[in-house]
């Protein structure tokens, strides 16, 4: 079984940002998503902090400390980018402004519900900044995550156990083994990564999973668009 | 005559008392008024409440204010901190509570407070742990948990030029609470890198509206960067 790198996660994420999307990208792999998007499609990126525009990180010598993402990182701002407050920010957010947030999970269900924000760990507090509001905001909610955890176990489930982030909200994930999408009937699988079996997918996730037909991928990639 | 300036980090923060409730600008250190906070270390004042989206970090600021533990309790939407932290093991002896609200909805509770909203209902956190009970009601089909304002006895913030009648510009990202915090409180006390003469602001750039501020400090960044 080979499945996807970290960039192929994210080189696929970004083939469905349509033209003229406003996105917001989570704190770590889906950061990867804006090195991929295709030359000829312009996408705003948007950062709960208060950015519009997000562009590349910047040389040493020119990162400002005050001019950073939601991950605290450096960064800079495209031509056309534009600063606001947090108020602002989450109104664009909630309000279903942003066409599509990619985030990382901890478990994703059949149901849509997400999980990525607090485990059972009570010696530190909780740590939930803005995944709660991307959740039930975004007008997509893309979830991008290993298939299976560390020991081996599956973080696709029939409900999730960690603490939820937002009930039903997850629209499509992507793991290192498949695309697969959250419809009404529980996970239904886009696409396998290359070298992965029905089988192997299947003993990778703990809920039930439907396979499309040949034809269905293109049309599932499409209804990512709004 | 109008002159909101403060001769002194001492004269911008006199009056905080003890059980205050503090509004604190900033998204990790862009924005964090962290001068006024380290002033009220020479004021004998304790069992503050603050409210940030941070923990704060470096020992500086808020960080160090909850390390000589004058926080009792912080309103927070993301209270990461290395786990040896001062502010953690607080945290785990019980002297330092912490309540996690959403990042929107902590903006948006203040908002409310500033613009003499009595509740509102969002989305966000609906179906999860943090709406534990409070009332959810259902509008068109979708179900939104009721969120009360969060009002400061103060809102310290940190902006990059003011004039005396206390209009506020920021430099990029170090924008993010400060408009919403300087709304939200009774008194609010700016932090800010220089003044500029009153009219020299583009009136179309003013970002914070000098009504809502109420002191203004001047903390030159070179001076900043010695201390």
């Amino acid at each position: 079984m080979s499945g996807f790198a970290r960039d192929q996660m994210a080189a696929r994420v970004a083939r469905d940002i349509p033209d003229g999307a406003y996105v917001n990208l989570g704190i770590g792999l889906p950061e990867l998503v804006a090195n991929h998007m295709a030359a000829d499609r312009e996408a705003v990126f948007h950062s709960e902090n208060g950015l519009l525009g997000l562009g590349p990180e910047p040389d040493a010598a020119a990162r400002d400390p005050d001019l950073i993402n939601a991950g605290k990182k450096p960064v800079t701002l495209v031509p056309g980018g534009a600063i606001f407050h947090h108020t602002d920010s989450f109104a664009m957010i909630r309000g279903g402004h942003i066409d599509i947030c990619v985030l990382g999970a901890y478990q994703v269900a059949a149901n849509g519900d997400l999980a990525n924000w607090a485990t059972f760990d009570r010696t530190m507090p909780p740590c939930v900044g803005g995944a709660m509001d991307l959740a039930v905001g975004a007008a997509k909610v893309f979830a991008v995550m290993q298939h299976t955890d560390k020991a081996g176990g599956p973080k696709l489930l029939e409900r999730c156990t960690y603490p939820l982030t937002g009930r039903g909200v997850v629209d499509r994930i992507y793991t290192n083994l498949a695309v697969i999408d959250v419809t009404g009937a529980g996970f239904a699988v886009v696409e396998m990564a290359p070298g992965v079996t029905r089988d192997q997918l299947h003993d990778a996730t703990g809920a039930a999973l439907a396979f499309a037909d040949q034809s269905a991928p293109a049309q599932a990639m499409e209804s990512a668009t709004r | 005559m109008i002159d909101k300036r403060s001769p002194s980090l001492a004269a911008a923060v006199a009056g905080v008392a003890d059980g205050d409730t503090i509004l604190v600008s900033g998204f990790g250190m862009a924005g964090a008024p962290n001068a006024l906070l380290e002033a009220l270390l020479d004021l004998d004042v304790r069992d503050l409440i603050v409210a940030s989206n941070n923990i704060g970090e470096d020992g500086v600021g808020l960080a160090k204010l909850i390390a000589a533990g004058r926080v009792s309790h912080l309103i927070c939407s993301f209270p990461r901190a290395d786990t040896d932290s001062p502010g953690m093991t607080l945290y785990r002896q019980g002297k330092l509570t912490i309540e996690v609200v959403p990042q929107g909805t902590l903006s948006e509770r203040m908002r409310a407070a500033g613009a003499g909203i009595g509740g509102f209902y969002t989305p966000t956190s609906v179906g999860t742990d943090l709406c534990a009970g409070k009332e959810v009601r259902t509008f068109d089909g979708r179900d939104y948990v009721l969120e009360r304002p969060l009002p400061g006895d103060w809102a310290f913030v940190k902006a990059a030029v003011a004039d005396r009648w206390g209009n506020l510009i920021y430099s990029k990202a170090a924008r993010n609470f400060a408009p919403t915090m300087a709304m939200a409180a009774r008194t609010t006390v700016a932090e800010v890198d220089a003044v500029a003469e009153l009219g020299a602001l583009d009136p179309e750039h003013i970002v914070t509206p000098g009504i809502f501020v109420d002191r203004v400090v001047v903390l030159p960044a070179a001076e900043r960067r010695a201390a």
